[in-house]
């Protein structure tokens, strides 16, 4: 494989706290490396920007429900199909994307790794399949465990081994990566025409309330030692007053420390948090809550955080929250999707519009700024949009030039229709910060890399790390104050490296990379109760068979597995 | 006003798609610069200069340009689509899309047009001297927006989902419509001069529609509710209001139900 040196460039890596200076970074046989010799290929990076790969900690870009947006919603790719030159195939849709033009897309924004936010174990087959569609990136899913039966029925008992050992025999059979857990209890509380808005709600016929559910599945992920914390998408998402209710299923990881090999500190990772972070009793009183919220985040260390910014653009909002899904069409009265998954979650989409005269949406876009900016821990505060519900990933660049710069944003503020009220329900125009190219590189590499347990070989540049590199049009001596030119910067990267190779040049991709699919092999004891219990409800209620139900090896031909062992501490 | 004339001179192997041939994308280009404007073929880009011979040159705004086609145009699609203003004047049918997303400006069609013409306009003026397609002024597949204003108007005949969606404006056909006329209609003024097939107003909630000729069956949700004299394109007459069994409370007026019209020509 080629050799490369990078020269002259401004190197930003949180992992070596490199601020700026100017480094040669230096890459071999995929890896990054200390020196290499007088033939490597010299790629000049003066009056630019290096940085590790960033890495997506929340999106929904692959999987039965994201499939179901698109032929649900064919408008959304009228206008934006198009077949650009060079080897890529054509890329459709604006808020879901074709499996190609995510791939094309994240690359081109300085993106090496994904995270697949939400996999029905049922329907894991899709989830690779596009996984394996998707070309570039390296990707991984969460499966999703908050409504499930057996996991429900486990912990109701207080069962966290066999709860453990059951997370441990999903993730095989799905080729998953961590826990997600969307709603807990209420999507299937649901299926009885109810929901869980606290977390003290009980969940109908299982007698379990989302705590208690939380709680367990925070132990068991500790027990198994998991490269990820325990990932949540809480109760009551997008009501007014919800604040409370989040700090109240983020005190549940107090004093629980994170076990494992992996260099992850944090127990619990908080998704989307902008969605949970609302004062005020109606959408007529709505207020910011995102002071308080991340008042409690700075203060707990075993947390992890990623925003969920609203772009202000029409999207399609798709989720495993069910009943939220329902609530959103009662709303917007648009089209709303619905399915259930036996035994396991649910999903809803509906498309949405967050228009920037409407003062929810933009006091919505205020507090996913104001997350961002009250963070005092950056490697802890990530930058998502939860691709597609608060607005499409392709927007990351404007999301990074409202945070980057006072100007910017406090521009696009006082322009809004409803100013006065956005200001007077937030706090946007009382902050002054400005996150730098250095916070930058910790929000959206060094923090997720890390947050996922992939810090050694992700989201840094020191010698021995897997040579992905972005490489920016941004002078940071002469950093560009106007909007236009910071999102201009960051659409388009001068260089992407995948594992040392030049995937992107210009702005342009010209190479494909080798992709890899990320999952989990967990082993625990052998647990014959959770054995016995599996293959009853698949006899009892699954309408497939158990033998039909894992995801086979030619599914994923790229697989890197990351295996733990939690056979010792029975 | 500055006239730019188009003549087709190779048909395309598939269909072209002429996303460029309005009078915005024309705006302050010479004949040469327009030549090399995209249009697709499949997924192959390739340019209008290599269907079309170019003369003339366009004015410094899209207002201040005329555009005239002349030549088979039946292989292409997007003619005048999405265009805010100026004159464009296509002499022979065209497929698809023609005047799709149209936004101001005035657009004539000397011949047939196909399917999904008009769709979604929000403005101009856009006459089909000819028969049109299905879908005409109704919403993109999925889309739930479809014609919000202008005027639409078709010398012949249309085909089926004819003004789906529709949310305003002002849409004529003076022959017959097949089925599903106005489906979804939120707003805006249908006027049909001819007949018009099976299901006439299917879930329609606001907005009026006008039929001089007959329908073949009325919707059964529909009844009479009174007889008015009224002018409508230019004839005085009697109509009778029917309304469906589908209304919605006024936002602004509390209590106050809102229905949708059918004014059936006595």
């Amino acid at each position: 494989m080629s050799e490369y040196i990078i020269k002259n460039g401004h190197v930003f890596d949180a992992t070596q706290g490199i601020k700026g200076d100017k480094k040669d970074i230096c890459v071999k046989d995929g890896k990054i490396v200390d020196k290499v010799g007088s033939s490597a290929k010299v790629i000049d990076a003066k009056d630019k920007t290096v940085m590790a790969g960033a890495l997506e900690v929340h999106a929904h870009v692959a999987g039965p429900k994201v499939n179901a947006g698109r032929w649900y919603r064919p408008e959304d790719k009228h206008f934006d199909s198009h077949k650009k030159p060079g080897i890529t195939r054509i890329e459709g849709g604006k808020s879901i994307p074709t499996v190609f033009k995510t791939g094309y897309e994240y690359a081109r924004l300085g993106f090496t790794f994904a995270m697949e936010a939400a996999m029905p174990p049922l329907y894991a087959r899709h989830v690779h399949e596009e996984i394996h569609d998707t070309p570039i990136i390296d990707e991984a899913a969460l499966p999703v465990f908050g409504n499930n039966w057996f996991v429900m029925e486990y912990i109701k008992n207080n069962e966290i081994e066999n709860t453990a050992a059951y997370i441990a025999w999903i993730l095989r059979q799905t080729k998953g990566y961590g826990i997600k857990c969307v709603n807990p209890g209420g999507t299937e509380a649901w299926a009885w025409g109810l929901n869980c808005l606290t977390i003290h709600d009980q969940v109908p016929y299982f007698e379990i309330t989302p705590a208690e559910i939380i709680t367990g599945l925070i132990k068991a992920n500790e027990y198994l030692g998991l490269p990820h914390s325990f990932h949540i998408h809480q109760n009551d998402l997008g009501n007014p007053g919800n604040y409370k209710t989040t700090i109240d299923s983020l005190k549940l990881a107090e004093g629980i420390k994170a076990t494992n090999n992996f260099g992850r500190e944090q127990v619990m990772h908080s998704t989307h948090l902008q969605f949970h972070a609302y004062k005020g009793t109606n959408w007529g009183d709505f207020e910011s809550g995102a002071k308080e919220v991340m008042d409690y985040v700075n203060k707990q260390k075993n947390l992890t955080i990623d925003t969920g910014n609203v772009t202000l653009d029409e999207t399609t909002t798709m989720t495993a929250d069910g009943p939220f899904e329902h609530h959103l069409h009662g709303l917007n009265h648009l089209k709303w999707f619905n399915v259930d998954v036996e035994l396991e979650t649910a999903a809803g989409i509906v498309p949405f519009i967050y228009d920037p005269n409407n003062a929810v949406f933009a006091s919505q876009w205020a507090v996913g700024l104001e997350i961002a900016l009250y963070a005092k821990d950056p490697m802890r505060c990530f930058i998502t949009t939860d691709h597609p519900n608060a607005g499409p990933f392709t927007r990351y660049p404007r999301v990074y030039s409202w945070l980057m710069s006072k100007k910017v944003r406090d521009e696009r503020l006082n322009t809004f229709k409803k100013a006065d009220k956005v200001i007077a329900a937030t706090n946007l125009a009382n902050i002054d910060r400005e996150i730098t190219l250095y916070e930058l590189s910790q929000m959206t590499r060094a923090g997720p890399a890390k947050c996922l347990g992939l810090s050694k070989d992700y989201g840094g540049l020191k010698p021995g790390m897997n040579a992905d590199i972005a490489i920016y049009n941004i002078n940071p001596d002469k950093f560009p104050s106007s909007g236009a030119e910071i999102e201009k910067a960051f659409a388009n990267v001068a260089y992407l490296f995948k594992d040392g190779k030049i995937c992107v040049e210009g702005g342009k991709v010209v190479d494909m990379g080798k992709k890899n699919t990320f999952w989990v092999d967990a082993k625990v004891p052998e647990n014959k109760q959770v054995m016995h219990d599996i293959r009853e409800k698949f006899l009892r209620y699954y309408s497939v068979n158990e033998a039909n139900y894992p995801v086979p090896e030619s599914y994923a031909p790229h697989q890197h597995i990351i295996s733990v062992d939690a056979t010792t501490k029975a | 006003m500055n006239t730019v004339t188009l003549t087709v001179k190779k048909q395309p192997e598939l269909y072209l798609e002429c996303e460029n041939a309005n009078p915005d994308a024309f705006a302050g280009k010479k004949a040469a610069d327009i030549a090399k404007l995209g249009a697709y073929q499949g997924k192959e880009i390739s340019t209008l200069g290599d269907f079309f011979t170019i003369t003339g040159e366009a004015g410094a705004t899209a207002a201040d340009t005329k555009i005239i086609v002349n030549g088979d145009c039946t292989k292409m699609k997007y003619l005048g689509a999405k265009m805010t203003a100026g004159e464009m004047i296509v002499n022979s049918a065209c497929d698809m899309y023609t005047g799709s997303w149209m936004k101001g400006g005035k657009l004539t069609v000397n011949g047939d047009v196909h399917s999904f013409c008009g769709l979604a306009m929000a403005g101009g003026e856009f006459t089909i001297n000819g028969n049109a397609g299905n879908y005409l002024g109704a919403a993109y597949r999925g889309d739930w927006r479809g014609m919000s204003g202008g005027v639409l108007r078709v010398k012949g005949n249309a085909g089926s989902d004819v003004a789906s969606f529709m949310i305003g404006g002002t849409l004529i056909v003076e022959g017959d419509v097949d089925i599903h006329l106005g489906t979804h209609m939120e707003g805006g003024t249908i006027i049909l001069k001819g007949n018009a097939n099976r299901r006439v107003g299917g879930q329609l909630v606001k907005g009026e529609i006008y039929v001089f000729g007959k329908i073949n069956v009325m919707m059964p949700g529909y009844k009479p509710v009174g007889e008015k004299e009224m002018e409508v394109d230019g004839t005085k007459a009697m109509f009778t209001d029917f309304i469906g069994d589908l209304g919605e409370r006024h936002p602004k007026r509390k209590g106050e139900v809102v229905w949708g019209h059918i004014y059936m020509k006595n």
